[in-house]
């Protein structure tokens, strides 16, 4: 293991540390608990939407802290989630008066404990809302697993409630819309080469030079299957497949095309990736209306990238194109 | 000597340093079937279980396992947190404000412990989760009271139930927690919830034979 570390175990207190220095416009608490919020939260009579899971997806979630997205994050250790006294001392600063909306990834860890802390927080008297994301298709929802994987869904999930928040929306029209995205936003990854959590010092899986992993989640777990690298254009279309027949999506749907990075990835590839998506889906029909490419939603230096595709209407379109101002997403003011 | 708070204090103390012999050894086997962070996450909450043990002041058995339940939940995180967490407060109520255990008082605490875990979990036995160790230990430590057993001798049988559980659970395929995203290719490794059930309970059994207590 190479890394940029002075002790495996201060990792995450030493980063949330260099992002309070890095983000003066955040409010960063970096030890016992550590939550991020908004400089200027609470906000009265604002909806406070909060998220939080794993360290190791940088910049999800303490990256889209701010105006227009989320009010506040509290991040776990590496790939575990928070305990419910970071949720709850997260939620204490963000909450203005108009109740809270919990955004959690569908993982047993981030269930469990955001649960605990959901009523905890609603024995403060304070009106909490819970959202679970679930957008993975490359896990079969059944009675027999976990149900699928929160992954890259979560940023749409996030941008989208939030802008409706700071717009003044109340909490039943923030939990409303939540669902809605949830409902209509599915995604997929691969990966080309595991990453390496500090703690563990070893990668998560081995793969041959020509191996990839299909439908990786963000923690760095082996996939559903493994297989040969192939071209781009192939690699878009094993990802795409999936996520086209699982909502399912049709032809002439207005859709957002979000091109992720595990985080190894570069942007070259991002780019081209992005391009053979975009000739797929218009190609069958789709409409691809809005964009986003990078690295948001990651599993430290994973080499892989994942595949989301948004169903858009008008009232999402919009919310979407609202300004936005946080480190790691900034448009429109 | 009798099983009181005193010896409950010793007895998570020797949890807490298992647990941190073993911190690698759970790594590994999470790596193979899910993320890799169930030692650390563990040797993470029992370091602090064991500070906060130290400097505790004489207690109920009851009043000892509260503390620990509580310091689990704030410090494990993932869902070996709230499990633990969970397992260990419903015991606690269960053991009440007893001031010294006798085999039934024990066999009703891994009782209250197993339904607390299935009922936040969602786990059933099959599962391949600390369950799958926790149910038959809570099980086998029933029919032990029942025929007249000390704590210590509770203790033994629900270790070794568990030891057996765990071990069970290497052929099962996931169906819960993290593992059960890899499908058939769970299966034919031993579960990292089960085996830290089942380190856990072997160093309580082990403390507890330890103390000679009230045979």
């Amino acid at each position: 293991m190479k890394k940029i570390i002075n002790d495996p175990a201060a990792v995450v207190t030493e980063a949330l540390y260099g992002m309070a220095q890095a983000h003066p416009e955040l409010r960063v608490q970096h030890t016992d608990p550590a939550y991020i919020v908004r400089a200027d939260a609470p906000i009265p009579d604002r909806v406070a939407i909060v998220s939080g899971g794993g360290s190791g997806h940088e910049p999800l979630h303490g990256g889209f802290v701010g105006p227009g997205m989320l009010t506040a994050a509290c991040p776990g250790p590496v790939f575990t989630s928070p305990t419910p006294d970071q949720v709850q001392a997260a939620v204490a600063a963000a909450h203005g008066g108009a109740g809270v909306l919990l955004l959690v990834k569908n993982y047993t860890g981030d269930v469990l404990n955001f649960e605990t802390a959901a009523e905890l927080i609603e024995a403060e008297g304070i009106d909490v809302r819970t959202v679970v994301i679930d957008d993975d298709v490359a896990v079969r929802d059944s009675l027999f697993t976990a149900g699928r994987r929160g992954v890259a869904g979560t940023l749409l999930v996030e941008k989208i409630v939030g802008a409706a928040a700071e717009a003044g929306a109340d909490l039943d029209t923030c939990e409303r819309l939540a669902r809605k995205v949830v409902d209509s936003v599915r995604s997929m990854g691969l990966a080309l080469a595991p990453c390496t959590v500090p703690h563990s010092g070893e990668p998560s899986f081995v793969l041959a030079e020509d191996e990839i992993e299909i439908g990786i989640g963000i923690h760095g777990e082996p996939g559903r299957e493994r297989t040969r690298i192939a071209p781009a254009q192939d690699l878009v279309r094993t990802l795409l497949t999936p996520v086209l027949e699982d909502l399912p999506f049709t032809a002439g749907d207005r859709v957002l095309l979000f091109t992720n990075s595990m985080g190894g990835t570069p942007l070259i590839e991002l780019y081209l990736a992005h391009g053979s998506a975009v000739a797929l889906l218009n190609e069958r029909g789709f409409l691809v209306e809005r964009s986003l490419v990078g690295p948001y939603v990651t599993s430290l230096e994973m080499q892989g990238i994942s595949l989301t595709l948004l169903r858009l209407d008008d009232e999402l379109a919009e919310l979407w194109d609202a300004p936005v101002s946080t480190p790691a997403l900034r448009w429109g003011r | 000597m009798a099983c009181d708070g005193s010896s409950m204090v010793a007895a998570w103390l020797g949890v807490a340093e298992v647990i941190r012999a073993h911190r690698d050894e759970l790594v590994r086997l999470d790596r193979e079937i899910g993320d890799g962070d169930h030692g650390e996450n563990l040797r993470r909450g029992f370091d602090v279980v064991a500070e906060r043990l130290a400097a505790m002041d004489a207690a109920t058995p009851g009043a000892v396992l509260k503390s620990v339940a509580t310091t689990l939940i704030s410090t494990v995180g993932g869902a070996a947190g709230p499990l633990f967490g969970t397992a260990l407060l419903r015991a606690a109520k269960a053991l009440g404000d007893r001031a010294t255990l006798d085999g039934t008082a024990v066999a009703e605490a891994l009782a209250a412990s197993s339904e607390g875990v299935i009922a936040r979990g969602r786990a059933e036995i099959g599962d391949k989760t600390m369950v799958d160790a926790l149910v038959p230990a809570a099980k086998a430590a029933e029919s032990a009271a029942q025929r007249g057993d000390s704590a210590s001798g509770v203790l033994a049988e629900a270790a070794r139930a568990a030891t057996r559980g765990a071990h069970d659970t290497v052929e099962l395929v996931a169906r819960k927690g993290r593992a059960s995203y890899l499908g058939p290719r769970s299966a034919g490794h031993l579960d990292p919830g089960a085996r830290s059930t089942e380190l856990i309970l072997t160093s309580l059994a082990a403390s507890a034979g330890s103390l000679g207590e009230g045979s």
